[in-house]
């Protein structure tokens, strides 16, 4: 099948649309189809070769936060002549709600569209406001699929109508295999963590204090934290004087050394209180191999079947936290084991697996359906 | 002797008089302050309105629409929940997104020719540059205010009494990317 796929954000910068973006045209791909991929990206990037770029995104703010977005008559003339040399059998947009080229594709194309929606937003007024310009844009869209039950929620709220939850995949290929970073995990044992470190339900507090006690008991051990750090300094703190330098501050790191972290540790640790639909971190320490201890909550007990593939510990104690890491830190037939049932329970949720669910929405809209064309409503514009 | 007194009641006088006048102008300047910052108000509301109703125009595309609504959105949302951008940093926001929308490479041209759209246009530009006006206007009156409320005298008799000091309003208001530097220098 020809498909067709436009992602809002620019392809150089990282983010999360961008990830399932590429990941899910490799994985359809892989499966034999056609796939071209239209997103913004400076000239000078190297892109992949499915990907079009579609010129230069412009800084702009948009609801508290500067994004980087094409959107403009220009744009709407590269997507419209994307759309006419693909000759697709279906159009994918992501984040038609996002003022960028895939809200562009949908109001200029006309035929089978499927529409993935991200982000889990507030009710506003702005979809209200601007609602007769973007209904003729939203209402084209055949089939619609959201990552989480809150992104359905907002979807239901802001567009009406309803939406098939998919959830993101997982390209486990991209974790299986990676250097430790030098000196990693060291002989007395690692304990890692990914993940804002200032935001309270992401759990880096729990991990500290457990780390409190298992640094004690563990001259050699030691905690490695990559992610976004508000402060530092603030973090550090939290710790004892004692184990201060056994606590590696890493900050935002890229994707590589994103699975280089994972291969660093022995154990990887998901101290979440709540307010996590999947746990994609969880996944990728899976994916990487990496014994998992995680916070007893829905996703992770589902992730982890119910403790079967990772250990489970009650969430939000510290004392439990210790109590479970280090019983796996002193286990290493287990910690094998649990790393073999990982990687066998994170394979149900792979790119392969997701993109055929994705393949099956497809197949669904073209039924009865023509190609994609370029719609009539677009044509005045250029 | 009479001579001394009448000196000194003299100069005490004017001494008192020379004081309330000085109060009373800082009292005006207050005034001014206050009337310079309703201008202000009135011009960012009319400039929102013109935003919005470009926005809601259907000569631009959806996704200029969309950028140009979102901005007006943001310096509305003051009231209505505590997410909201400060007014500043809001009115910023759709300044900056009015200027992605016209400094597309033949904005203009593109859009001339439809229907409404040059007069919309227009308005757009005009609004801007009455916003731009009447910052600058408020900018002194709060700097002159300031510059009073400073002075040694003022501040140990209190002239200002509990009226608080004016704030500066800072904000990105310049519709054009190069005509920035030009029109601060003016």
């Amino acid at each position: 099948m020809k498909i067709g796929i436009t992602c809002p954000y620019s392809w150089d910068v990282p983010g999360g649309v961008q990830q399932h973006v590429r990941d899910l045209a490799e994985a359809l791909i892989d499966d034999g189809h056609e796939v071209s991929v239209i997103s913004p990206a400076d000239d000078d990037t190297p892109l992949p070769p499915y990907v079009v770029g579609a010129g230069r995104a412009v800084p702009v703010p948009y609801n508290g936060s500067v994004a980087r977005l094409s959107f403009g008559f220009l744009s709407v003339s590269r997507v419209r002549r994307w759309l006419k040399e693909g000759g697709f059998d279906v159009l994918h947009v992501h984040e038609p709600g996002i003022p960028s080229l895939s809200l562009l594709a949908c109001w200029v194309a006309s035929g089978p569209i499927v529409a993935t929606v991200h982000t889990a937003i507030p009710r506003s007024r702005v979809l209200l406001v601007t609602y007769p310009v973007l209904r003729t844009a939203l209402e084209k869209i055949n089939g619609r699929i959201a990552v989480s039950e809150a992104a359905r929620t907002t979807l239901v709220e802001h567009i009406g109508g309803d939406a098939v939850v998919i959830p993101n995949g997982v390209a486990t290929r991209r974790y299986r295999k990676a250097e430790p970073l030098p000196g990693w995990p060291g002989p007395g044992g690692a304990i890692g963590f990914l993940g804002r470190l200032d935001e309270s339900r992401k759990g880096l507090s729990v991990l500290l204090k457990a780390f409190e006690i298992l640094g004690t008991q563990r001259p050699g051990l030691r905690l490695l934290v990559a992610g976004p750090a508000g402060d530092a300094d603030e973090v550090l703190h939290k710790v004892p004087a004692a184990l201060r330098d056994r606590v590696v501050l890493l900050g935002q790191v890229s994707e590589e050394d994103k699975v280089r972290v994972l291969h660093s540790v022995d154990v990887f640790c998901s101290p979440n209180t709540g307010g996590e639909s999947f746990g994609i971190v969880t996944a990728e320490a899976m994916a990487a191999g990496v014994p998992v201890v995680a916070s007893d909550i829905d996703a992770f007990r589902q992730l982890l079947h119910g403790g079967e593939a990772g250990e489970l510990f009650a969430t939000g104690d510290a004392a439990d936290l210790a109590r479970a890491a280090g019983s796996l830190l002193d286990d290493r037939a287990r910690r094998a084991r649990l790393s073999a049932a990982a990687l066998a329970a994170v394979a149900a949720y792979d790119w392969s697996v997701v993109a055929r669910d994705v393949f099956s929405v497809y197949e669904t809209v073209v039924l009865g359906s023509t190609q994609v064309k370029v719609a009539a409503a677009g044509q005045d514009f250029s | 002797m009479i001579t001394d007194i009448v000196i000194v009641v003299a100069a005490a006088l004017l001494i008192g008089v020379y004081v309330s006048w000085r109060a009373g102008r800082i009292d005006r300047l207050h005034a001014r302050v206050e009337m310079a910052r309703a201008a202000l108000d009135v011009t960012l509301l009319r400039r929102s309105s013109v935003a919005l109703e470009l926005a809601t125009s259907g000569l631009l595309d959806p996704a200029t629409s969309l950028l140009l609504a979102a901005a007006v959105h943001g310096t509305r949302s003051d009231s209505t929940d505590g997410g909201a951008r400060p007014r500043d940093l809001a009115e910023s926001d759709l300044t900056r997104a009015l200027r992605a929308a016209f400094s597309q490479p033949d904005f203009r041209s593109s859009l001339s020719g439809k229907e409404g759209a040059d007069e919309l246009l227009g308005e757009v530009e005009a609004t801007a540059h009455q916003v731009f006006l009447a910052r600058k206007f408020y900018n002194d009156m709060v700097a002159v205010t300031r510059d009073a409320r400073r002075r040694p005298l003022a501040r140990v008799l209190r002239l200002s009494g509990n009226a608080q000091a004016p704030e500066f309003f800072e904000m990105d208001d310049s519709l054009i990317a190069d005509k920035t530097s030009a029109s601060l220098g003016r």
